[in-house]
């Protein structure tokens, strides 16, 4: 069972705390996107063995969401950071690359 | 015989003397006993029958490993089969009784399969109950299901009457494992400040070394464990608990510990388990080793045990399993038993050494005691029945040709030690293979990998490989400092205790003994105890091409008993790998999972059981609604008024009753749980108009509009009334089981997409008692009551003010969802009770009557109302309700738009509502289908409907039902069939949803 | 009003090795705004005596301010001076945006006190209480067994739990379960 640090109110909680919310950083399309753009939007997620970018809420507790990176494989936590934001900030890439070096995920590494 | 020796044991010196009973038979005991060291002093070696052959069984071990001595422990509500007499310790009044045996523990009638095992080999039951196909149900199943199991299962009817238990607890470091590298490794980790948990699963700090003996800087074990445990008595940063085991290790370091509290004391108030569920930064696992058997015949015979076990029982508990002690061993520690047992002036007849070599240092002291070592030796047969008479001496190498036979009660044997791994593996901690001391110990270069990417599980002691004092002492000392200084902690050294160095002789792998044993010598030679296998089941599985270790682990069931092969595990994958010619590294184990040993699913539950097995939201009127004949109906967590019955009154009935009178006179539903969300901000309006289907911006204050809610893929997910309050304000309600989701729902997208929104949501769901007021003679109770007007012309259909009704501050809302006139008024939630039943009081006059679900749903059917999880079931769009009058087709976007133009979604021919009526007036099943001729795809029949909503109404004496059709709408009138259970046909006449009031004048009064 | 009552009407259960009891209806309001506005803060200050810093809590006798979320408080008076309060809220951050909804009546107050409150708590919360790591000051949410919850400590050994009001009963179940006779863990 994981422990993931919440970015927003700063606790350090476990799983039970959370809810995960599947894959970070999508891209939102609706009226005006081709069929296959929404489908995409809607169904295609990543499942990687390793590197993960993951959005989580705060559910037994402050309430907000975040995003974790996150490896599947071995359950390491790079590090959390706000979902208010379109990539992960540098810092996290920083903390992935010390440790997955050469590490892709999407369009983002 | 087995007897109480004269000379005492550490546990039971001083204990008072306590009686049992075992089948029936009333036997003593000493406080500090086992059951197990208990039958022993009472001389019961026969404690049970095997599995499969119902062989007499004793006991082998004295720990946890144990694979015999299984018991079903207590009475009737107290029950619990499959109890290890090793671990359970002994209390006045204990009742046990042993278990597979049939008429009785002496003569059981299973025993006869003992002489059919050559026609019960491994995969018997998979081979034999093939063919014919037909008995399986009426023959093979029955016979398998009687002869399955071991204990037996607790009475369905039984309660358990005691309580359990969690407890959430936090630390820098743990240490599982009380031995003496535990204690060690916790006093060096405690030495660097950080904070510690020290775990043991028995009663008893200092695990073997009191036992085995040595010294550690110039003390004597025992003495030494005593000071240490007693320095960390003293020690504020560290948790010292026995009798609680580290029954795994999972994911960031999380351990369950499981406690036993009161299985010693079951008279002492207090919960029987308490399950720990523990943090830890660094976890060490000092968890020991447990001695191996050999594989050599009749190693089964009630009286072979482990060396070390015979030693523990008559150090512990002054407790002689037998008057002469045969030792049988591939290494040194054996000899121990021998000396010890010699010591206390028992008999010991030989050691047997398999060794052609032999012993060390300890060999020669027993040789000094006269006691005679056979180097190069095995034993070829234990001679017995229910208990060991004697053993035929052999020539390792050889066949098994006796050389002599030695009459003995008990063998004490040592195949040699493995580290008990488990607590390492389960988080995938790897094993490497240590060929000097045959057996797998923790890698220390590949632990399991935290959340931090780092190992978080060390291992210290024996669990470690180091078997002697003077190697783990340091180990244990240096594991501690190391997971402290890991932790935060300080660079503190501390004083590394040296243990006395001995001169032992190194191990052999004995697998089978003796070496070349014959089929007839290997088919006695057992490896699993508790599920019956033997060194040539293994074997055959091989030769029929099991050779993966988990094949052939599920194949033979090998390691599968609730034992989980403690014992037998090494021995049958080494029988394997020899087998199939390769190195045991290469056959691999199978994989350790928790828990370590069984734990209690009373513990696992914790306290969730009785009243607080799951929680039950109440509305304010939960009392008045139980007082006033509710029949419950549970709606989510809540608990919601079905129908209120008058005395005699049936349910059928009392919703009939409810029925009539709302839409006659006057009902009152009690709609608390409906949601409320407060929705306040500059964007507001944009934000509703993204979130609802319908356009809500536009929506002037003081006024209310249904509104219906989809999800990104265009699926209805809730609907309700919007009221606006003010500019920026709105208050949007949910369903009863939306409110929390839809909160969620609209924090999601707040603060995952439109995060520069000023909007800002509030849950005051429970804030509010609201009341539903029904009926023609709404109007005339709230005027009765006084207060605001709530006149046609002050408050309008679909509209909302505030104001007073009967002194009461109350929002009251013109909305409805019977079809009647109808007021929702919300009060505060603390005096919602004294507002019903001013309600109730002033409405005696006018008929006022209490009404449940049910009422709700049969005046919403009648209504054509669609109700969000009948009508819809997470596939359903507005479209297929026929709501496309609340898609809005001036907004540009909202959530479910987009994905209402995709192919399938536009489908001409997707199921759509329509109302249906029986012909024969009686009630539609919920869910059947309307089917027509033909079968698809699958081979099932075709359909073309089903129905979602389905009543009895007593306004209409018929059944009336909602459904999705095929094209329903344009089919009315015609009739289609749906088929009951059993295959009689109902024939239904597709209608207009709507059939009360069809033009909507009522409500609108 | 006068008939107004709390979920449990101050139930008690004082045979365990805690005592839990239900406290009256207590005055709360959930106040959603930018926690940085300094119109926000003296309006907070001049309720609860104190702002409350991350996950703490500001006390002055029945008033006070509770961090629940980055822009979330909860305000506590007393339950007759809600309305009042709101109304003073709503003159004093005028122009910002901000929402404050009263939620006294959504919720249900307990304290657990006694030396072996900490046991009791630890027994049902995924949290640290130990001496060192939970202390007077401090505010969580997290959840009590299956429902979510918030609390704080009122004195060294005493903590006042708040749950919503439809579990009021569950919680008090709960917690007398988890104080009952017997169960001392004494690990703290």
């Amino acid at each position: 069972m994981l422990i993931l640090n919440c970015p927003c109110c700063g606790v350090s909680g476990e799983e039970t705390e959370y809810h995960a919310g599947g894959e970070a950083h999508l891209k939102r399309h609706s009226i005006g996107s081709t069929d296959d753009q929404f489908e995409e939007y809607l169904f295609m997620r990543e499942n990687p063995r390793g590197v993960h970018l993951e959005r989580w809420r705060h559910n037994n507790g402050c309430g907000k969401w975040f995003h974790a990176a996150r490896c599947t494989q071995t359950l390491e936590v790079f590090g959390t950071y706000s979902a208010q934001t379109y990539e992960p900030p540098k810092e996290i890439k920083d903390a992935i690359s010390a440790k997955r070096p050469g590490w892709t995920w999407r369009t983002f590494s | 015989m087995s007897t109480r020796l004269k000379t005492g044991g550490r546990f039971t010196d001083g204990g008072e003397q306590l009686s049992f009973d075992f089948n029936g038979t009333t036997m003593k005991g000493v406080a500090g006993d086992t059951l197990a060291s208990a039958l022993l002093a009472n001389d019961q070696m026969l404690v049970g029958r095997s599995f499969k052959y119902h062989r007499p069984r004793g006991i082998v071990a004295s720990g946890g490993e144990e694979p015999n001595a299984l018991f079903n422990m207590g009475g009737t509500n107290d029950f619990e089969p499959n109890q290890r007499a090793t671990v359970t310790e002994l209390f006045d009044g204990l009742k046990v009784a042993s278990q597979n045996h049939w008429p009785s523990l002496e003569f059981d009638v299973g025993a006869i399969n003992t002489h059919l095992s050559r026609f019960l080999p491994a995969g018997f039951y998979y081979k034999m109950f093939l063919y014919p196909r037909a008995f399986w149900k009426h023959v093979y199943e029955p016979i398998i299901r009687k002869s399955a199991g071991l204990g037996k299962a607790p009475r369905a009817e039984d309660r358990d009457p005691d309580t359990y238990e969690h407890f959430y607890f936090f630390c820098d470091v743990m240490v599982v494992g009380g031995g003496i590298a535990g204690l060690q490794a916790a006093k060096a980790a405690a030495l660097t400040g950080v904070k510690v948990l020290l775990v043991e699963q028995t009663a008893h700090w200092g695990g073997r070394a009191p036992v085995d003996g040595g010294e550690v800087d110039g003390q004597s074990a025992g003495d030494y464990v005593d000071a240490l445990v007693a320095e960390l008595a003293t020690m504020d940063n560290v948790t010292m608990r026995t009798r609680l085991m580290g029954a795994g290790v999972y994911d960031h370091g999380y351990v369950l510990g499981y406690e036993r509290l009161r299985e010693h004391t079951p008279e002492v108030a207090g919960p029987r388990h308490r399950l720990w569920r523990i943090r830890a930064a660094q976890i060490i696992t000092a968890t020991g080793a447990i001695e191996r058997p050999i594989s050599f015949a009749g190693n089964d015979i009630p009286g072979v045990m482990l060396a070390a076990a015979v030693r523990d029982y008559a150090v512990n508990f002054g407790v002689s399993v037998g008057d002469r002690t045969v030792v049988v061993t591939n290494n040194d520690d054996a000899y121990r038993t021998g000396i010890t047992l010699k010591g206390l002036g028992l008999d010991v007849p030989c050691i047997i050494d398999a060794r052609s070599g032999g012993g060390g240092t300890l060999a020669d002291d027993a040789r000094a005691l006269g006691i005679r070592v056979e180097n190069g030796k095995a034993i070829g047969m234990v001679k017995g029945g229910k208990r060991v008479e004697a053993v035929e001496l052999c020539s390792q190498a050889g066949e098994g040709g006796v050389l002599e036979v030695i009459p003995c009660d008990v063998v004490a044997m040592s195949g040699g030690w493995s580290p008990v791994v488990h607590l390492w593996s389960h988080c995938g901690g790897k094993l490497v293979w240590d060929e000097a001391q045959s057996h797998f110990r923790p890698d220390s270069e590949r632990p399991p990998l935290g959340a931090t990417g780092e190992g978080f599980v060390s291992v210290a002691g024996s669990a470690n490989g180091h078997m002697q004092l003077a190697e783990l002492m340091g180990d244990a000392h240096g594991a501690g400092l190391a997971a402290g200084r890991a932790t935060g902690g300080t660079s503190a050294k501390g004083h590394i205790p040296e243990g006395t160095p001995t001169s032992e002789n190194p191990v052999e792998p004995v697998w089978l003994m003796p070496q070349g044993a014959g089929y007839k010598l290997r088919s006695k030679a057992w490896l699993d105890y508790q599920n019956d296998v033997k060194v040539s089941d293994v074997q055959l599985a091989a030769q029929e091409g099991f050779e993966s270790v988990e094949h052939a682990k599920r194949y033979t069931t090998l390691g599968m008993a609730t034992d989980q092969g403690k014992l037998s595990n090494i021995n049958g994958l080494a029988i394997l790998s020899d087998a199939l010619g390769q190195p045991i590294p290469q056959t691999g184990t199978t994989t350790f999972r928790p828990p370590y040993t069984p734990i209690s699913m009373g513990a696992i539950g914790g306290e969730a059981r009785g009243k607080v097995f799951q929680p039950l939201r109440k509305t304010l009127l939960y009392e008045w609604s139980d007082a006033n004949g509710a029949d419950w109906e549970p709606v989510g967590a809540w608990r919601r008024p079905f129908a209120y019955l008058q005395p005699s009154e049936s349910v059928h009935d009392a919703v009939n009753r409810e029925v009539k009178n709302t839409r006659e006179a006057l009902g009152l539903l009690d709609a608390s749980t409906l949601g409320k969300l407060i929705v306040k901000g500059p964007d507001a309006g944009k934000f509703l108009d993204m979130l609802y289907t319908n356009m809500m911006s536009t929506l002037k204050p003081g006024k209310c509009r249904y509104g219906l809610m989809c999800s990104e893929n265009g699926f209805l997910i809730d609907d309700g009334v919007v009221a606006r309050i003010d500019d920026e304000t709105f208050l949007c309600h949910t369903t009863t089981g939306g409110a929390e989701t839809i909160h969620g729902h609209m924090e999601e997208w707040l603060q995952t997409e439109w995060w520069d929104w000023n909007v800002y949501v509030a849950n005051v769901t429970e804030q509010f008692a609201q009341i539903a007021v029904v009926g023609p003679n709404a109007r005339k109770v709230l005027e009765k009551l006084g207060g605001m007007d709530v006149s046609k012309e002050a408050l309008a259909f679909m509209e909302w003010g505030d104001g007073t009704i009967g002194g009461f501050d109350a929002r009251v809302f013109r909305i409805s969802f019977s079809g009647e006139l109808s007021y929702e008024i919300a009060v505060p939630a603390s005096q919602g009770l004294a507002f019903w039943e001013a309600l109730m009081e002033a409405g005696e006059e006018f008929g006022a009557m209490p009404y449940g679900t049910e009422t709700l749903h049969i005046l919403r059917a009648e209504k054509g109302f669609i109700m969000i999880g009948d009508e819809t079931d997470g596939t359903v769009i507005p479209q297929d309700l026929n709501l496309q009058w609340a898609l809005s087709k001036k907004k540009e976007d909202y959530l479910g738009k987009r994905a209402h133009q995709r192919s399938h979604m536009t489908d001409p021919d997707r199921w759509k509502l329509v109302g249906l009526e029986t012909l024969d007036k009686s009630v539609l099943p919920d869910g059947a289908y309307a089917v027509e001729d033909g079968v698809n795809a699958n081979g099932q029949r075709n359909m073309f409907g089903r129905v979602t909503s389905t009543y009895y109404s007593s306004n209409l004496e018929r059944g009336i039902a909602m459904g999705l059709v095929k094209n329903g709408p344009g089919r009315v009138g015609e009739v289609i069939d749906f088929p009951k259970e059993g295959g009689a046909i109902i024939k239904a006449k597709i209608i207009d949803p709507v059939i009360y009031d069809k033009e909507g004048a009522k409500p609108n009064v | 009003m006068s008939n107004a009552v709390s979920a449990l009407q101050g139930a008690s259960y004082v045979d365990g090795i805690a005592d839990v009891t239900e406290f009256g209806l207590r005055g709360m309001i959930t106040l959603r705004g930018d926690l940085s506005d300094k119109k926000l803060i003296k309006a907070v200050k001049s309720i609860a005596g104190a702002m409350p810093g991350m996950r703490s809590i500001a006390l002055e006798e029945d008033d006070g301010a509770a961090w629940m979320s980055p822009d979330e408080l909860l305000l506590m008076v007393p339950h007759g001076d809600v309305a009042s309060t709101i109304e003073g809220l709503s003159k004093s951050l005028a122009g910002t945006h901000f929402l404050a909804a009263d939620v006294s009546d959504a919720r249900a107050v307990f304290e657990v006190s006694g030396p072996k409150a900490r046991d009791v708590m630890a027994k049902l919360a995924p949290v640290d209480f130990a001496n060192s790591a939970f202390e007077k000051g401090m505010f969580r949410r997290s959840r009590l067994a299956q429902v979510p919850a918030a609390f704080w400590m009122n004195e060294q050994d005493a903590f006042t739990v708040v749950c919503f009001r439809s579990v009021a009963q569950y919680m008090f179940d709960l917690l007398s379960v988890a104080a009952q006779p017997g169960s001392e863990v004494d690990a703290f």
